[in-house]
């Protein structure tokens, strides 16, 4: 490895440097990552094309807003592990976000260099992961020193993304943390939704103990609402403030004729058991998941082509996305739905499923769909997909999988008196600040917005620290 | 925390085991359950709470040795400790003065029933508890279930115990004899809640259920557990484990039992080329 210092170009006439990938026919059969990160040369190549810009839009782009000029310098200077404690100094889970963040839609659509329209924006993403990534390799031990404890502690339930970056927050403050989760693995979504593939559980583990190395504790298998309530969190075991990031785990389904025959699943159990719980190494792991040969996917999100995706790695013959608009309104990643393509996923667009066929011995077999076309814009600015008459068909299937979305997960809510929620059982939370109804209570993450992304949570887990601290006189 | 503190066997492939668990024993209510994992590749499965002690920081489990995970549990020994135990979960059973309580418990599905009957019990009901097993051997917590109840009546499928029928029989016997009775709990084998629902159906008695559908994380999120009941899709682990018997389809639960049939076989026959499963003692005998 060299760190040698990369001579920095005046105009970025570098080309945005690509991440190297395992090969797409190889990957669709193992559950490694696919991406693979930059070696050096490449990060330094990269950083140097970052115009360092006095008045930064990236930043606004952040929605936990990360000095990005400032870390990416450090890169440049070869000061990998100064750079990812610049980076640490806003996001506690840099090595997540930097894998998981819709960074074209967010910093990386605020970056000069793209702006300018013929270049490709500075891939700060990719230099995020990397610095991330070096500071985890080259831990030296070292940390910068933390404030004598308050004496003030806090409650967070739910360990997903929300939770761990308002932990994070809150105890480099002096502020004590404890963490309730209700599964057996630290992570939330983290561990049970994203497959290995996006983002390795190592990863996500070696994010936990960091934040464990700093102070905050951790009770797993706790579900808070049955154990205890988030009031007796308050009055019982006397913590200055609670905050709920429980996520929006309630999945829902299409009400169609047939959705409760075997080998339909929604996308949370079927991800939850293959990557949670390992079932693609069954039988070493005790849980199963079956292992479709033609699998059909509903939905368009990111979620529907993780699903899709691990079925092809569960060694599915087929893996087919059932969606009701076009590729243009697909709500993934793009960076997803290409390499969902590559990896031989097929796309059934302007369909929409009417019922599920079972056979006997109550399995499915097959899904009616009706064909649709695109009519005016709704509400969400998209074409609303409208109904051909007659047109319809039938495909055989072994396998289905609903990944239409998550409603709120009542099990919190409803259990904390007086606890303000709107009309489809969120908490109603103000989205500045993470505060709820309720006094001494702070809401964030989906259990506030509804299904978003991994860096909105914690988004709103950062502001809800902030919040805290503020509340709490901290600063 | 879950360490095996006692441990007995009941009978032919049926265990018990007193385990440290002070927070779930703090919290539970009776109807509640608990979702376990043996060891760190372990499958996530619900057992019913079968007892607790508050004081001692206790919870009691009991099994059934059908699949990996129950024969696992049955090599654990006194001072192993549980990978995860999570609870309580479910909603609690509704506790109040009835009238004339009727518990029906078949098999395994007695370790479930008691403390519902202690609950019925200290509520002020008339509890009588009609217990049932294939044979005397399989009979199970008769002397707990006897010192809850008002009246007990316990049958045998072969006769080698009590009354010679199955406890509908029994059930069915109360009814004829004009027995005034308020609600019905039943708890066992899913053919036999199917046949307590077909003999209370005609006799309209209101009728509770605990349902054991397939879970994975116990709290609503996955959604694994899909039952229906009244023709609506529900989640047994956060909507029950109990339901209105009278209105539980049944069919559709038993054919989502058997989703892993294939895959549970290969998982007890790997188990049993481990080397916890390889002994000579295999319980149940290999």
């Amino acid at each position: 490895m060299t760190d040698q210092q990369a001579k920095p170009a005046k105009k970025p006439k570098i080309p945005r440097q690509k991440m190297p990938e395992q090969n797409a026919i190889e990957r669709a059969h193992n559950f490694y990552e696919v991406a693979l990160g930059y070696e050096n040369d490449l990060a330094l190549l990269e950083a140097s094309r970052c115009l360092q810009c006095k008045k930064p839009s990236c930043i606004k782009g952040c929605p936990v807003e990360v000095d990005i000029p400032d870390f990416i310098q450090l890169v440049k200077q070869g000061d990998y592990m100064g750079a990812a404690w610049k980076i640490k100094e806003k996001n506690s889970l840099p090595r997540i976000a930097g894998r998981v963040c819709p960074q074209e839609s967010q910093c990386e659509s605020k970056c000069v260099v793209g702006a300018k329209g013929k270049n490709e924006p500075c891939a700060i993403g990719r230099l995020e992961r990397f610095v991330a990534d070096y500071a985890a390799i080259h831990d030296d031990g070292k940390r910068p020193a933390l404030p004598k404890p308050t004496g003030l502690k806090v409650g967070v339930v739910g360990s997903g993304p929300a939770g761990l970056t308002l932990a994070g927050a809150l105890v480099k403050k002096g502020v004590a943390v404890t963490v309730f989760e209700a599964l057996h693995e630290l992570g939330g979504v983290l561990v049970y939704g994203i497959p290995e593939f996006r983002l390795p559980k190592a990863i996500v583990r070696s994010e936990v103990d960091e934040l464990r190395n700093l102070g905050v504790e951790f009770k797993t298998n706790w579900v808070v609402g049955r154990i205890e309530t988030v009031d007796d969190l308050l009055e019982k075991r006397k913590f200055d403030g609670v905050f709920i990031g429980s996520g929006a785990g309630a999945p829902l389904f299409l009400k169609i004729p047939g959705e409760n025959l075997n080998g339909v699943y929604s996308a949370n159990e079927f991800l939850t058991r293959a990557n949670l719980m390992k079932a693609y190494k069954f039988p070493e792991s005790d849980t199963p998941v079956a292992k479709g040969r033609r699998v059909i996917v509903f939905g368009g999100g990111n979620v529907a082509m993780d699903s899709a995706r691990t079925a092809l790695r569960l060694g599915a013959e087929e893996s087919t996305i059932v969606y009701r608009r076009t590729m243009e309104e697909l709500p993934a990643r793009s960076e997803e739905v290409h390499h969902a393509i590559e990896e031989g996923v097929k796309f059934m667009l302007l369909n929409s499923p009417t019922e599920i066929v079972g056979n006997d011995s109550g399995w499915a077999v097959g899904v009616n769909l009706q064909k649709m076309q695109l009519g005016e814009p709704d509400a969400s600015g998209r074409r609303r997909p409208v109904a051909i008459p007659g047109d319809t068909s039938t495909i055989e299937c072994d396998t289905i999988i609903v990944a239409i979305g998550n409603g709120a997960n009542p099990l919190v809510p409803t259990s904390t008196k007086n606890l303000e929620t709107n009309k489809w059982g969120n908490i109603v939370a103000d989205l500045e600040t993470g505060r709820t109804s309720r006094d001494r209570i702070w809401a964030g993450g989906d259990i506030v917005t509804g299904a978003a992304t991994v860096i909105l949570a914690m988004g709103a887990g950062r502001k809800a620290a902030l919040s805290m601290l503020d509340t709490f006189g901290i600063s | 925390m879950f360490e095996i503190l006692e441990k007995e066997r009941l009978g032919p492939g049926v265990n018990r085991a007193v385990i440290s668990a002070p927070e779930i024993a703090a919290a539970h209510k009776p109807g509640q359950f608990i979702i376990l994992r043996t060891h760190s590749e372990g499958e996530r499965i619900p057992l019913t709470i079968a007892d607790k002690d508050e004081k001692k920081g206790t919870i009691t489990l009991v099994w059934q040795e059908v699949g990996s995970t129950t024969y696992y549990m049955s090599t654990m020994c006194v001072g192993e400790k549980f990978q995860d135990i999570c609870g309580p979960l479910g909603k609690p059973t509704h506790l109040e003065k009835f009238g004339t309580v009727v518990g029906v418990g078949g098999g395994i599905g007695v370790a479930p029933l008691y403390p519902i009957t202690k609950g019925m019990h200290d509520a002020g009901n008339h509890v009588i508890s009609i217990i049932g097993a294939r044979t005397e051997g399989l009979l199970i917590m008769t002397e707990d279930i006897k010192k809850v109840s008002d009246e007990l009546i316990i049958s045998t499928d072969d006769g080698s115990f009590g009354v010679h029928g199955f406890v509908t029989q029994v059930l069915q016997g109360l009814i004829d004899k004009g027995t005034k009775i308020d609600l019905v709990v039943a708890i066992g084998p899913v053919p036999m809640m199917k046949a307590v629902v077909g003999v209370t159906k005609k006799a309209n008695l209101p009728t509770v259920v605990s349902l054991n559908p397939i879970m994975v994380d116990g709290t609503g999120m996955c959604g694994a557990c899909r039952v229906e009941v009244a023709g609506k899709t529900m989640f047994g682990c956060v909507d029950g484990p109990e339901f209105d018997g009278l209105q539980v389809d049944f069919d559709l639960l038993m054919k989502r039992l058997a989703m892993y049939k294939g895959p549970e076989l290969i998982a007890l026959n790997n188990f049993r080329e481990t080397p916890r499963g390889c002994q000579c003692t295999f319980p149940g005998g290999a």
